[in-house]
């Protein structure tokens, strides 16, 4: 099964995210990731939301029956502006802190806590950038992790990102 | 009265009043009790159920009978878990409804206070849309949504909850608006031009075709434009279990009800169609049978007004979005321009392979003389005595299916039933809601012994609420449906589908109720026992029908079966 990465703005009301993620279980529709936040425009959320699912159109005609929803949109991978926040504690003896830092470092990491025998890193960037910083990060030892959930804005058209460079 | 504030409850009840409604079915309670107070000087008719599901039920059939929004009101907690089953009812067959219910207060929200329940929670699953009022100063508008929501687009079910404290809060009242709906746009359109045009050139051409009319072209008001387009084109209709009398059953082009207990001609024009255009129908599993080997042959044009319908379980060649009145006549409009007055096709050949097939394969029964009397038999002379000028209700099981095979249907809003959902109990209570709104018409329910013992208590309210409903109890001894399943597909073990005949005593219980109660177990004496039910018109009456315990519904498909796979009747088996 595909993974699908849907845009969808809705009205900021109260119950607006228990009826989409109803709507999710109700249609037995699995979610991989959901992020939720406010937009530029008051009264409006985005919900970002990763789905596990051999198609979307069911799915997209299913939210967009949904009262308070108001634009679905399907981002492709190769369309989209990804990035998501970890945080991960890697297990690290103070002899090889310098090697880990230095690793995480090319991730553009930032320590954000150290132990006597763990340094937390916080890293952001595409899923591909995250995946990449867990495999040069789990020989040492991972700890503990959490994710924030994906967020994801369709890129500009390859026009509009023309007439922008030009001015 | 003028020395009382005007409070949230006073602007419920005009917004209602505003929205035209003129009957509420409904139970009241303590969170829900400022609302009944203002009720009294209100133009509003509150009918008083003997319990929250009834309510609901009756206001799904005022509903059906009108094509206007039922009301049902109920309190906190147990009043709204018990209005569950006919919102999910109403979500299924999409009928307009908006609830009303109680809350506690704003403050005990979340506190497992006295009848709390996490209404709006709940509600998320079963209904189109759902309101929580926090603010009596949005009233107007929330009710003003509710109504629209139900009634547009795709209609179904809102519910509108509202905490006691709310219902207190004094407030005024101010003209609606929907401004408040931005994501909230049905479609409405004629479908595409694109789609229509490219809709008839397959029709025109095509050599089977058949009509695939669901409960839609009801809900849209669309009988008329049906008929037109039917015979313009001259294509068979079949017509589903929520579409019975959206074409007239005595048309030449009629064939009957597809599906699991569908007519013969129904079922195989559809399998053996080329053309299959379903209107306001969803490919419900009832219908479908096996849906790999549903209408193999068939390229399919899908109208409806929900697009999510289409697509969903087949792909069709054709998907139309839109109303399905409007959908008709724009394709009635292109049929004939494209024709410019040449003749429809003929399709000699198809149109008298489905007159063989209704010859060769009808609707089947036989009556002993001795009785007892089957349903087939007893709806068959109802409808010869009544002209079949009455607005029919039906609980679930097999008598619905016989009610919906025999009645023979003329027109729509004259067949009420629970589709989707299956709801037995549900003829009672819809036969009340639909009389309340339609004293003129004669309302029938045609009920099962075992439906009927589920909601029978609602007949105490059509007694006190002068609500002359005529009620029709086929005793078979039992639930005749799981009985059938039983004796077909689980070696005949009868597992606690059988009632017994011996209680209750139904024209007793009748009495007991207000009701005039009589019997028949003759086949002679069906007729009288008619005469004798249409005559009564000052109070509820009920007819219990001494029926075979172990009559089979046919014809047949099991479920999961392919439709080519008809079973006629016990000999097939």
């Amino acid at each position: 099964m595909s993974q699908h990465t849907l845009s969808v703005i809705v009205e900021d009301k109260p119950g607006v995210l228990a009826r989409v993620s109803a709507m999710f279980s109700n249609r037995a529709f699995n979610i991989h990731s959901l992020a939720v936040g406010p937009t530029h425009v008051a009264g409006r959320s985005h919900i970002t939301v990763v789905v596990d699912a051999p198609e979307l159109e069911q799915l997209k005609k299913q939210l967009h029956k949904l009262v308070n929803v108001i634009k679905v949109t399907e981002l492709e991978p190769s369309d989209a502006l990804e990035s998501e926040v970890m945080i991960a504690r890697i297990s690290a003896d103070p002899v090889i802190r310098g090697e880990i830092g230095d690793t995480a470092g090319l991730f553009g990491a930032r320590m954000i806590d150290l132990g006597p025998d763990s340094i937390t890193f916080e890293v952001s960037g595409t899923p591909e950038h995250l995946a990449s910083f867990l495999d040069h990060m789990r020989p040492y030892g991972l700890v503990d992790l959490v994710k924030s959930g994906r967020v994801a804005m369709k890129k500009l058209s390859d026009v509009a990102r023309t007439v922008v460079g030009q001015s | 009265m003028t020395d009382k504030p005007y409070t949230g409850s006073h602007s419920l009840l005009e917004s209602l009043e505003h929205e035209g409604v003129e009957m509420i079915f409904g139970v009241p309670g303590g969170a829900i009790l400022p609302a009944y107070d203002p009720l009294l000087d209100s133009p509003i008719r509150h009918v008083l159920a003997r319990h929250e599901q009834g309510a609901g039920h009756m206001a799904e059939g005022y509903a059906m009978a009108t094509g206007r929004v039922g009301v049902a009101m109920a309190t906190s907690g147990p009043g709204a878990t018990n209005l569950i089953t006919p919102l999910q009812n109403a979500k299924m067959d999409s009928t307009p409804l908006v609830a009303i219910t109680g809350q506690v207060g704003t403050a005990a929200i979340g506190s497992d206070a006295f009848q709390e329940a996490y209404t709006t929670g709940l509600a998320m699953h079963v209904t189109k849309h759902s309101y929580l009022v926090t603010d009596a100063d949005t009233i107007p508008d929330v009710i003003h949504e509710a109504f629209h929501i139900a009634a547009t687009g795709r209609p179904g079910p809102v519910l509108v909850d509202i905490p006691k404290d709310i219902l207190n809060q004094h407030t005024t009242w101010s003209t609606p608006s929907l401004a408040g709906l931005p994501g909230y746009k049905p479609p409405s359109s004629d479908g595409h031009p694109r789609q229509i045009k490219a809709a008839i050139e397959l029709i025109e051409s095509a050599e089977r075709p058949v009509l695939y009319v669901g409960g839609g072209v009801i809900r849209a008001g669309a009988a008329a434009e049906l008929l037109a387009f039917a015979e313009a084109a001259n294509a068979p209709v079949v017509t589903t279990l929520m579409a019975r009398g959206a074409f007239p059953d005595g048309h030449a082009l009629a064939l009957g009800m597809p599906g699991m207990h569908g007519t013969y001609t129904a079922t195989t024009a559809i399998q053996k169609s080329d053309v299959l255009v379903s209107i306001g129908a969803r490919f419900d599993d009832r219908v479908t049978g096996n849906v790999d080997s549903f209408a193999p042959h068939a390229k399919v044009i899908h109208i409806d007004v929900d697009p999510a319908e289409i697509g969903k379980v087949r792909n069709p060649e054709i998907p139309i979005v839109g109303d399905a009145r409007r959908v008709l006549e724009a394709l009635t409009t292109r049929l004939a321009a494209v024709r410019s007055g040449a003749p429809a096709p003929t399709r000699e050949s198809w149109l008298s392979q489905l007159g063989v097939w209704k010859a060769e394969k009808p609707l089947s029964y036989d009556q002993p003389e001795e009785g007892p009397v089957k349903t087939q038999y007893f709806i068959e002379k109802l409808h010869a005595v009544t002209g079949g000028d009455a607005i029919v209700a039906a609980g679930v099981g097999q008598h619905q299916m016989w009610a919906s095979q025999f009645w023979g249907f003329s027109q729509p809003g004259t067949w009420i039933n629970s589709g989707g959902l299956g709801t037995m109990g549900f003829a009672v209570p819809a036969a009340i809601g639909a009389k309340a709104a339609r004293p003129d018409r004669t309302v029938i329910a045609l009920d099962g012994d075992g439906c009927f013992q589920m909601t029978f208590q609602e007949l105490i309210t059509a007694t006190t609420e002068n609500i002359p409903v005529k009620v029709v109890v086929f005793n078979n001894g039992g639930y005749g449906m799981v009985k059938q399943w039983q004796n077909l597909f689980y070696g005949g073990r009868i597992s606690a589908s059988d009632l017994g005949t011996t209680v209750p005593d139904y024209p007793k219980l009748a009495e007991a109720m207000g009701c005039v109660g009589l019997q028949v177990d003759q086949p002679d004496e069906v007729e009288s026992a008619i005469d004798k039910m249409m005559s009564v018109d000052d109070s509820p009456v009920v007819l219990e029908v001494v029926s075979p315990l172990d009559e089979m519904c046919f014809p047949m498909v099991p479920a999961g079966g392919s439709n080519d796979d008809i079973v006629m009747g016990r000999d097939d088996l």
